[in-house]
C-alpha cells in the first residue's frame, strides 16, 4: 500500500516536471537577433522585471519628459527602439511593432495592443537619418 | 504692455486696479484642471531620483522662451519659416487621404504667415502667425484632461499622451493657432511623435531646448534666408539679445486686451 502511494506521487511529480519544463520552453526569447540588445546580458534592469513592469517605466518616464523636459534618461522608448531595432539585409531598419519584431511578437503573444507607435517612430529617424515616409510606420504594425 | 517677468501676484494686484480680465475666475478654473496634472506629475518626480543617469535638470522657471518677430523685415511670398517648421518636425510627410471634401484634407499647420492690409494707407504687413505661448494661455484654462499645460520654460504645448481630441483648445486659442491631426500618421521623427486624433501646436522646437540647441527652426531659416525677421531667446535674461532688442524697437503683443502675456511679441504692427 504504502509503496504504491510512493509510485503515485512520484508519476505524480515526473508529469508536472514535465509539464514545467515545457511551459519553460514556450516562454521564448523575444529579443531579435542581429539587434543590439542581442549581445547584451540584460536590458536596463534585469529581464524579469523589465517583462513585468516596462510599461510602468515608461509610463512614468513619459511624465517626466513631456512636462519637466528631460531627455537623457534609463527608461526612455527612443533608447528601447535604438537597441532592439535590426535590420533587413539592405540595411534599412525593420518597424519595432512588426509581428516578428521585438514589440510586435511578445506583444502578439501576449495578446496585448500596442498603441506606442501610432505616434511614436518606429524606427531609428532622428535628423541625419535618410527620411522617408516608408521608413517607419504603424500600417503595418500589429501586436494585437 | 504687463512686464516679461510679471508673477502670477503683480499680474492679480494690476486686476483688481483696472477691473479689466476676471483673473479670479481664469486661476479657479485652472486650479480645477492643475489638480488633476499634479496628481499625474507626482510619481514622475519620485522617478527622477531613482534614474542617477539622467543628465538633464527638469526645466525651471529661470528662463522663459519667446520669439521676437520683427515684420518689416518679413519678405512678402517668403515661406522659409513655415517650410523648415514642416521638415523639423515631421509635418511635411503628412499624406491626407480620403475624399475630394475639403475637411477630409487638411493639413495641421504650426506657422500661418498673415497678412494685414490698412485699407486706408493701402499699407501691407505681413508675419507669421504660430502659438503666442501666453503667460496665461486659454488653451491650457479649456481642457478638460490636463493634457494642454505650460511648462516651467514658458513653453506652451500638447501632451499628447492625455488629449482626447475634444478640439476646445482650439476653440479658445484666440490665435487659431492649434492644429488637429485628422488621419493616421506614418515616418514620424524620434524628437516629434504625432498621430491622429490629438491637437498640436507650435512647442518652440522643445526637443531642441531639452537637447541645448540655440535657436528655433523658423528662427534659423528665417536668418538663412538673411531676413532676420525671426529672433528666438530668453525673455527672463535682460541682457539676452532678444530683450536687448525689445528695449531698441517698438513692439507689441497681439490682442494685448486680452492680458495673456503671450511670448512672442510683434513689432512693427
Amino acid at each position: 500500500m504504502a509503496k504504491a502511494t510512493v509510485m503515485a506521487i512520484l508519476a505524480i511529480g515526473l508529469i508536472a516536471g514535465a509539464w514545467v519544463s515545457a511551459k519553460a520552453a514556450e516562454i521564448r526569447r523575444y529579443v531579435v537577433e542581429g539587434s543590439r540588445a542581442a549581445g547584451l546580458s540584460s536590458c536596463v534592469e534585469p529581464t524579469e522585471r523589465m517583462r513585468r513592469m516596462h510599461m510602468e517605466f515608461i509610463k512614468h518616464q513619459r511624465i517626466v519628459t513631456v512636462h519637466q523636459g528631460v531627455r537623457d534618461t534609463k527608461y526612455s522608448l527612443a533608447g528601447c527602439i535604438d537597441c532592439h531595432i535590426s535590420y533587413d539585409a539592405q540595411h534599412k531598419p525593420r518597424p519595432i511593432n512588426q509581428p516578428d519584431q521585438f514589440c510586435g511578437a511578445c506583444h502578439r503573444y501576449a495578446s496585448v495592443k500596442l498603441d506606442c507607435f501610432d505616434c511614436h517612430a518606429s524606427v531609428p529617424n532622428r535628423p541625419g537619418a535618410t527620411r522617408s515616409a516608408s521608413a517607419g510606420g504603424s500600417t503595418d504594425g500589429g501586436g494585437r | 504692455m504687463q512686464p516679461l517677468n510679471a508673477t502670477q501676484e503683480q499680474a492679480e494686484i494690476s486686476d483688481q486696479t483696472e477691473a479689466g480680465i476676471d483673473r479670479a475666475r481664469r486661476s479657479l478654473i485652472g486650479a480645477a484642471a492643475g489638480l488633476g496634472a499634479a496628481a499625474l506629475v507626482a510619481p514622475g518626480v519620485i522617478l527622477q531620483t531613482l534614474s542617477a543617469q539622467a543628465e538633464t535638470a527638469p526645466v525651471t522657471n529661470r528662463v522663459r522662451w519667446g520669439l521676437l518677430i520683427e515684420t518689416d523685415k518679413c519678405a512678402k511670398g517668403c515661406r522659409a519659416c513655415i517650410d523648415a517648421c514642416d521638415h523639423e518636425n515631421g509635418l511635411d510627410l503628412q499624406i491626407p487621404a480620403g475624399s475630394p471634401n475639403k475637411w477630409e484634407r487638411q493639413k495641421a499647420v504650426w506657422i500661418r504667415k498673415i497678412k494685414l492690409q490698412d485699407h486706408q494707407t493701402g499699407r501691407i504687413t505681413q508675419f507669421p502667425l504660430m502659438c503666442q505661448h501666453c503667460e496665461h494661455p486659454p488653451c491650457v484654462d479649456v481642457c478638460p484632461t490636463g493634457a494642454s499645460f505650460r511648462r516651467a520654460d514658458g513653453i506652451v504645448m500638447v501632451d499628447r499622451h492625455l488629449c482626447i481630441g475634444c478640439r476646445y483648445c482650439m476653440m479658445a486659442c484666440p490665435y487659431k493657432a492649434r492644429s488637429f491631426i485628422h488621419h493616421n500618421t506614418t515616418g514620424q521623427l524620434t524628437a516629434v511623435p504625432r498621430g491622429k486624433g490629438c491637437v498640436e501646436s507650435c512647442n518652440l522646437c522643445v526637443h531642441r531646448r531639452d537637447y541645448g540647441q540655440d535657436s528655433t527652426a523658423c528662427a534659423d531659416a528665417c536668418a538663412e534666408t538673411g531676413h532676420h525677421a525671426i529672433l528666438f531667446g530668453d525673455l527672463e535674461d535682460p541682457e539676452s539679445p532678444i530683450r536687448r532688442r525689445m528695449r531698441e524697437i517698438q513692439n507689441r503683443q497681439i490682442r494685448e486686451d486680452l492680458e495673456l502675456n503671450t511670448g512672442v511679441r510683434y513689432a512693427g504692427i
